[in-house]
């Protein structure tokens, strides 16, 4: 509810002294708000008794973008959305269009997509850990942790080409294959990871500012958090035990052994606790997924392994010279790596209207060059059935769902996103009221509040 | 095993319009007036026990099938055909109504590991549908946000506010009307 400045009351005490309640504002520009985000509070002493909670400050009109553009140029809007877990998003996307349009995608590109979207939700999570706990004096923490994440951000970099805005799953498949060298810098990155959350673990769990300040802060029972619609590691910290990939297993998490951590108090606390251990079990995830992962192509095909850098491949084309090319591999540069033809049935859909050719092709034949043609330029694109569906991904703060409607043209008709961290948001005044000033740190910190995927 | 729908169709014949369930995503389409009751329903009922509001959203469907015609290139003097639609046999049965609005729910249950989806249209000239604020407590934000989007009122919602545009914003951006290059001037801090 809107708090008025009229509503502050003095009261007359025994003693003679009058206490008048106090009408706090932090935020929207706070460096505890990570991003943009304004609370409102009245306090009675050090106690916080009602809270207004306003958002909005970094809406972009995702959703009335995405009705504007074809499906594949949505992509990187969502890159936009949390954009510490940019993978998780995209991969969202992508199923549910997927979903859409009745395409099914190879068994290796689940297996690279998962890969991936476990890779962005321990960065994620270790973001979340290592800024609560610099908030509340850590410093040392959050510095270790980010030289995790880093690890984890340049792993990200070796596959998709960029560390943030990284736009990697396409509609029917995803950009390109894992590099060649690819499991052993992840199990390198994974022993650093490990490490790191052994010194945080030793760091934080005995030290008494952290743990006072977490122990019995932002409490919500699991009954309260499901009638808000909380999910993902906070409802879990309250003891329910739903996750998208055990409840409603999507790609392959059916086949892959792993634990659902869940608390027992729901307070600060168990949700640092929770999210130190689903790092643990995102790796572990990952480890399983190399191991049960089909092959990708072990070289390029030798009868048509002539590489010519894809520039060259272009000019000798519109030369006409079809029989320099003919046979050819196209080296597209390194941000295309593992896109080439070879590549492509294990990463990407057999649906050719609905996925962008090999390079190969697009450079080297009218055919290639048509598919192409046809899928990028404005009002040609993916042309889906008429239909809504809804599909839902596990964030890295909880169901991440998609709602597409289409109305059989090259874009869609409406994009809805659930953003799992809005319904956190509007639970923020229950998790408030009855705590101090200082607890709404940690509470906020917990929460891991992501102003992209809030507003949209 | 009776679906989702048929028992909610059994015990609201009057309420359910119509049903689908394209792409495994079972649907019903409500009449405004059973919302709230069929709500209460599917949450409460043992056999449905959706005890999670997941998403609430609208669609404006307006505009529906009438975009522009698709482009052609032709700067060559060869129209190119658009890529066939990709084939459907068992094809969507459209949108809810002729009203312009459908206001879009998605249910879970924790227990039965199912989800629901309730469409219930709403007409341009009063659009206004029973708020589920009492039912779940989620379902404060997700009607401000529709009221701020859509334009379309909860009754008996307790703070219906804008939530992601700012007060003085005129309009609703989601609506197929509101066009996708307009600017508004920003407003300053208000005091």
């Amino acid at each position: 509810m809107p708090i008025e400045q009229s509503t502050t009351t003095t009261t007359l005490h025994e003693s003679g002294l009058a206490t008048k309640d106090m009408l706090l504002n932090i935020g929207p520009a706070h460096p505890a708000m990570h991003g943009i985000v304004r609370i409102i509070a009245r306090l009675e002493g050090e106690e916080i008794e009602e809270v207004d909670v306003e958002i909005g400050y970094l809406h972009r009109g995702f959703e009335k973008m995405s009705e504007n553009v074809d499906y594949n140029g949505v992509i990187p809007y969502t890159d936009r959305l949390n954009y510490v877990s940019p993978l998780i998003n995209n991969m969202g996307y992508c199923m549910t269009v997927e979903k859409l349009l009745g395409i099914t995608v190879p068994e290796r590109c689940h297996y690279v997509r998962v890969i991936v979207s476990e890779i962005s939700r321990i960065s994620d999570h270790l973001t979340c850990v290592g800024a609560t706990a610099m908030e509340l004096g850590a410093f040392t923490v959050f510095l270790y942790m980010i030289k995790a994440r880093e690890f984890l951000w340049e792993l990200v970099e070796k596959v998709t080409g960029a560390r943030l805005t990284v736009s990697y799953c396409r509609v029917g498949g995803v950009k390109g294959d894992l590099p060649d060298e690819f499991v052993e810098p992840c199990r390198a990155a994974f022993k650093e990871t490990r490490k790191v959350l052994d010194e945080a673990r030793g760091l934080l769990e005995r030290n008494r500012i952290f743990t006072d300040r977490m122990n019995g802060t932002g409490i919500i029972s699991a009954e309260d958090a499901i009638g808000y619609g909380i999910t993902g590691p906070f409802l879990r910290a309250s003891g329910s035990d739903y996750d998208v990939r055990k409840d409603c297993p999507y790609a392959i998490y059916d086949r892959i052994d792993f634990d659902v951590p869940i608390g027992s108090e729901g307070d600060n606390m168990d949700r640092f606790l929770v999210r130190m251990e689903e790092m643990e079990q995102s790796m572990r995830i990952v480890e399983a997924a190399f191991e049960q992962m089909p092959p990708g192509p072990v070289m390029v095909d030798p009868g048509t392994g002539r590489p010519i850098p894809a520039a060259e491949m272009v000019d000798l084309a519109k030369m006409g010279n079809i029989a320099a090319i003919t046979g050819g591999c196209a080296i597209a540069g390194p941000t295309l790596e593992g896109s080439s033809r070879a590549h492509y049935p294990s990463t990407a859909t057999d649906e050719k209207r609905a996925f962008l050719p090999p390079k190969e092709d697009a450079y080297g034949n009218i055919e290639g060059l048509m598919q192409q043609f046809k899928l990028v330029m404005m009002g040609h694109g993916i042309r889906g059935p008429l239909g809504e569906v809804y599909f839902a991904v596990e964030g890295a703060n909880g169901e991440l769902g998609f709602y597409v409607v289409s109305d059989g043209r090259g874009h869609a008709y409406r994009v809805r996103v659930r953003p799992p961290c809005f319904a956190i948001m509007s639970a923020l005044p229950e998790l408030l009221v009855g705590d101090m000033v200082a607890d709404i740190i940690p509470t906020f910190g917990s929460v891991n509040m992501i102003g992209g995927e809030l507003d949209r | 095993m009776t679906t989702l729908i048929e028992r909610v169709a059994s015990r609201f014949p009057d309420a359910v319009a119509s049903s689908h369930a394209w792409r495994g995503d079972e649907t019903v389409v409500l009449r405004r007036e059973g919302l709230i009751e069929a709500a209460r329903f599917v949450k409460e009922d043992p056999d449905l026990a959706m005890n999670f509001l997941m998403d609430l959203s609208a669609v404006d469907y307006s505009a529906f099938g009438k975009g522009p015609a698709p482009a052609f290139f032709s700067s060559s003097g060869v129209a190119v055909r658009p890529t066939p639609n990709i084939p459907d046999e068992d094809p969507w049965p459209g949108p809810p109504s002729s009203e312009r609005f459908a206001v879009v729910y998605h249910f879970f249950s924790t227990t039965h590991k199912h989800r629901l989806r309730f469409v219930v249209p709403v007409g341009e000239d009063e659009p206004e549908v029973d708020s589920l604020v009492t039912l779940w407590p989620g379902a404060n934000w997700l009607e401000r946000e529709v009221w701020d989007l859509f334009g379309i009122r909860f009754k008996g919602h307790p703070d219906l506010r804008r939530i992601l545009m700012y007060e003085e914003f005129e309009g609703h951006p989601l609506r197929k009307d509101y066009p996708v290059n307009k600017r508004q001037p920003l407003i300053g801090p208000v005091n």
